[in-house]
């Protein structure tokens, strides 16, 4: 297939979606299946198998359209009238709904959302824009909304260097947590001598209480394709590699199959749309360990070893796989390109705060009326997306802390709710931006034992490797422990902190480096917390036990349940 | 359910031929042993020491090298996993969800620690670190199907159920 019968084939598709009087597009995200949407599509498509008159309508199971808590969600087109999506669907609302279209008659209002729905309105959708809008395994829905476009006017138009010039314009960071100038790495990998180079997709979405890559790879993996072969063509790869998590099958059977789709087509593999360029793509399957979403400790994993870290410089920019120059993004990075040179990197600079360019997508979790899958401008305050994207905490109870970054990251607290979301202003309270999960706490989080729950994840995980990782987060974590068991003596609250700033200067990867983060972030917004358990052996939550005691009042308190005649073995 | 120490011979088992396949698909390359062993504990279920040792010597890799990377990651299981598979997330999510008294109300009820198999064989519980279904906070996954929100109360009724129709 050349560039011309791409953009015949895309118009022609647009053009039998238009002529559909009728569209109905089911959620098939992973939280509408469990909600039950399979039972819906099976109900629609079921009435117009049976339906005496011929009737012009698609029915698409799609993938994630984003506010997951209210599954499933029903999208409505109808030719030349707005959309309706309508939540917490059955079967028989669906049927009915398709009927009321039909018929010609109004439209049922029960479990409509309303027009404007701020969940939505706020949201600005770049990366997510065909999420829950086309049928993640075919291809043709995805050329129908413009896709391989971007790669095939990049191929014909565009130096590689022009290329990467582009994609240093479009001022676009790395959406893995880092914030490293996309553009900046691309350039890198260019400038370096080698007859191989690979591209790397970060796949690895390891942190707790995120699942953006996820939905992504599930829900739109063409588009993850296009901006793998784009990076290839900038950088001068022609083979690359999706690392994706184990636990994720369907994200790995759908990218395997678009490979496939794609191939056939002629828009990926040799001579990529009759260009001189070739391009594959290989799917490697992680198998369950956080430290892999660290690039060199991923790049190990990819050659079956095992995934720990190895020391920086070389990077993987000039020697990565197989020592060849290998250019690593997250899943969601590779998600933007496309869209840059579509829209043009000027336009897509154009969106954004200071020097986090673009949009971010969020997995809104926890404490909130609207859990789910969001994606927004960079610098919107947080207090946009959690009262009006999120909707607020259920009940309306308190807002007490976001906690963003996952394992590495940090808590923001009440007072800081109009902080914008960027890599910098996140950075300045001690947290970061983070792979994009954003989970809402109320007052019944008790800060201690969420850095606690966050350090056992850390110590799990490390790889031990070095040592103060190794140790350190083990020690920390004790400390943490001795401090919501209420055993701690008031100079652990010391020596915690001297530990985390160790552990933190001295590791060797990311991992390490970040693990005290939860630890000393809220430790800084929530001390008062931390005091009231070591001083007055109370956790202001109710979620710590304190049933234990601190070493130097045992003896006192011996004397005084001796005085009192209590003594009958019994724990303290 | 398989014998802890299943030998990997006879030759001609079918579940053998897949792994072998696998690495001749692969071209015994070293590189290739995390994809091998995916197969492998897909075609037997975990990962048995002989087995291991099979691989190490098509790949000619060292036996500690693929031992090594075997134990490394979670997903690798070297001992066999029950008839039945519960893992209960404790992602951030769900741990804010209340993920802990989930976990808390199988053990008991099933009598069996997180990450162990019963003593029957009948069921393996484990808990994961995100399964990436945050949204449905606190979820779990009962032999691959996803249920969340769930309850404590409810995900013991669950298990009893699935444990009581086998028993008929």
């Amino acid at each position: 297939m050349n560039r011309t019968e791409l953009v015949e084939l895309a118009e022609n598709l647009e053009q039998r979606r238009q002529s559909m009087e009728l569209r109905l597009l089911v959620c098939c995200g992973t939280p509408c299946v469990a909600a039950g949407a399979e039972a819906v599509v099976a109900a629609l498509r079921e009435k117009i198998a049976v339906s005496e008159t011929p009737v012009n309508v698609d029915v698409v199971g799609t993938g994630c359209l984003g506010p997951c808590s209210r599954g499933p969600l029903l999208t409505v087109q109808r030719s030349g009238e707005t959309d309706l999506i309508y939540e917490r669907i059955t079967p028989l609302q669906a049927v009915s709904i398709l009927d009321a279209c039909l018929g010609k008659a109004d439209v049922p209002e029960q479990g409509r959302l309303p027009d404007n729905f701020p969940f939505f309105s706020c949201q600005t959708r770049v990366v997510l824009a065909n999420s829950g809008r086309i049928d993640p395994e075919d291809i043709q829905q995805y050329i129908s909304y413009g896709g391989y476009g971007a790669l095939a006017q990049v191929l014909h138009e565009s130096s590689p260097q022009e290329v990467c010039d582009g994609m240093v314009t479009s001022g676009l960071r790395g959406r893995g947590g880092g914030g490293y100038p996309t553009g900046l790495k691309w350039q890198l990998v260019r400038k370096e001598s080698g007859v191989r180079k690979f591209v790397v997709a970060n796949g690895d979405e390891g942190d707790p209480g995120a699942y953006m890559d996820r939905s992504l790879m599930e829900s739109d993996p063409h588009r993850i394709l296009e901006g793998m072969a784009i990076a290839g063509y900038a950088v001068g790869a022609e083979q690359g590699y999706i690392y994706v998590r184990g636990e994720y099958p369907l994200a790995a059977e759908r990218l395997r199959k678009a490979i496939r789709d794609a191939e056939r087509l002629g828009v990926m593999g040799s001579r990529v749309l009759d260009s001189s360029f070739s391009f594959r793509v290989d799917i490697r399957i992680g198998a369950g360990a956080f430290v892999c979403g660290e690039e060199t400790a991923l790049l190990a994993s990819i050659m079956g070893r095992r995934g720990q870290p190895s020391i920086r410089p070389p990077y993987p920019a000039q020697a990565g796989l197989w020592d060849c120059p290998t250019l690593i993004n997250n899943v969601e990075t590779f998600g933007n390109i496309a869209a840059i040179f579509t829209m043009g990197p000027a336009a897509f600079a154009a969106i954004g705060n200071g020097k986090s360019r673009g949009t971010k997508v969020f997995a809104l979790c926890g404490e909130v009326v609207n859990t789910g899958l969001i994606e927004v401008p960079m610098g919107i305050p947080l207090r946009d997306i959690v009262f009006a994207v999120g909707g607020g905490l259920p009940g309306g109870a308190p807002f007490k802390a976001a906690q963003t970054g996952g394992p590495s990251g940090g808590c923001i607290p009440a007072d800081k709710l109009d902080t914008p979301v960027d890599y910098e202003n996140l950075q300045a309270l001690g947290s970061i931006m983070g792979s994009g999960g954003l989970i809402i706490m109320g007052e019944k989080s008790c800060m201690v034992d969420v850095a606690r729950f966050f350090m056992e994840f850390c110590l799990d995980e490390s790889c031990g490797k070095c040592v103060p990782c190794r140790t350190g987060t083990i020690e920390i974590y004790r400390i943490l422990t001795r401090i919501c068991n209420g055993s701690a003596r008031p100079i652990d609250l010391e020596n915690l902190e001297k530990l985390c700033l160790m552990v933190k200067n001295t590791s060797l990867c990311g991992l390490g480096a970040a693990a005290p983060n939860p630890v000393l972030s809220t430790l800084h917004w929530f001390r008062g917390e931390y005091e009231a358990h070591v001083k007055e052996r109370r956790c202001p939550s109710g979620v710590c036990a304190m049933n234990e005691l601190p070493i130097h009042q045992m003896a006192d308190e011996l004397l005084r349940r001796i005085a009192a005649g209590r003594v009958n073995g019994e724990a303290f | 359910m398989p014998e802890p120490h299943e030998d990997v011979s006879p030759v001609d088992d079918p579940r053998l031929k897949l792994v072998d396949r696998a690495m001749k698909r692969l071209q015994y390359q070293p590189d290739a042993l995390i994809e091998v062993l995916h197969t492998a504990q897909e075609a037997y279920g975990y990962l048995s020491r002989e087995l291991l040792a099979h691989v190490s010597a098509k790949l000619k890799l060292p036996e500690s090298q693929v031992f090594g990377v075997a134990t490394f990651y979670h997903f690798f299981t070297l001992r066999p996993r029950g008839e039945h598979n519960c893992i209960v997330c404790t992602g951030t999510a769900c741990y804010v969800k209340g993920a802990g008294e989930i976990v808390k109300a199988l053990e008991s009820s099933c009598q069996v620690q997180a990450g162990q198999t019963t003593v029957d064989g009948r069921l393996s519980l484990g808990t994961a670190r995100c399964l990436g279904n945050c949204s449905l906070a606190p979820m779990l996954t009962i032999d691959g199907r996803v249920h969340g929100p769930e309850t404590a109360s409810g995900a013991v009724e669950k298990l009893q159920q699935l444990l009581e129709v086998q028993d008929e």
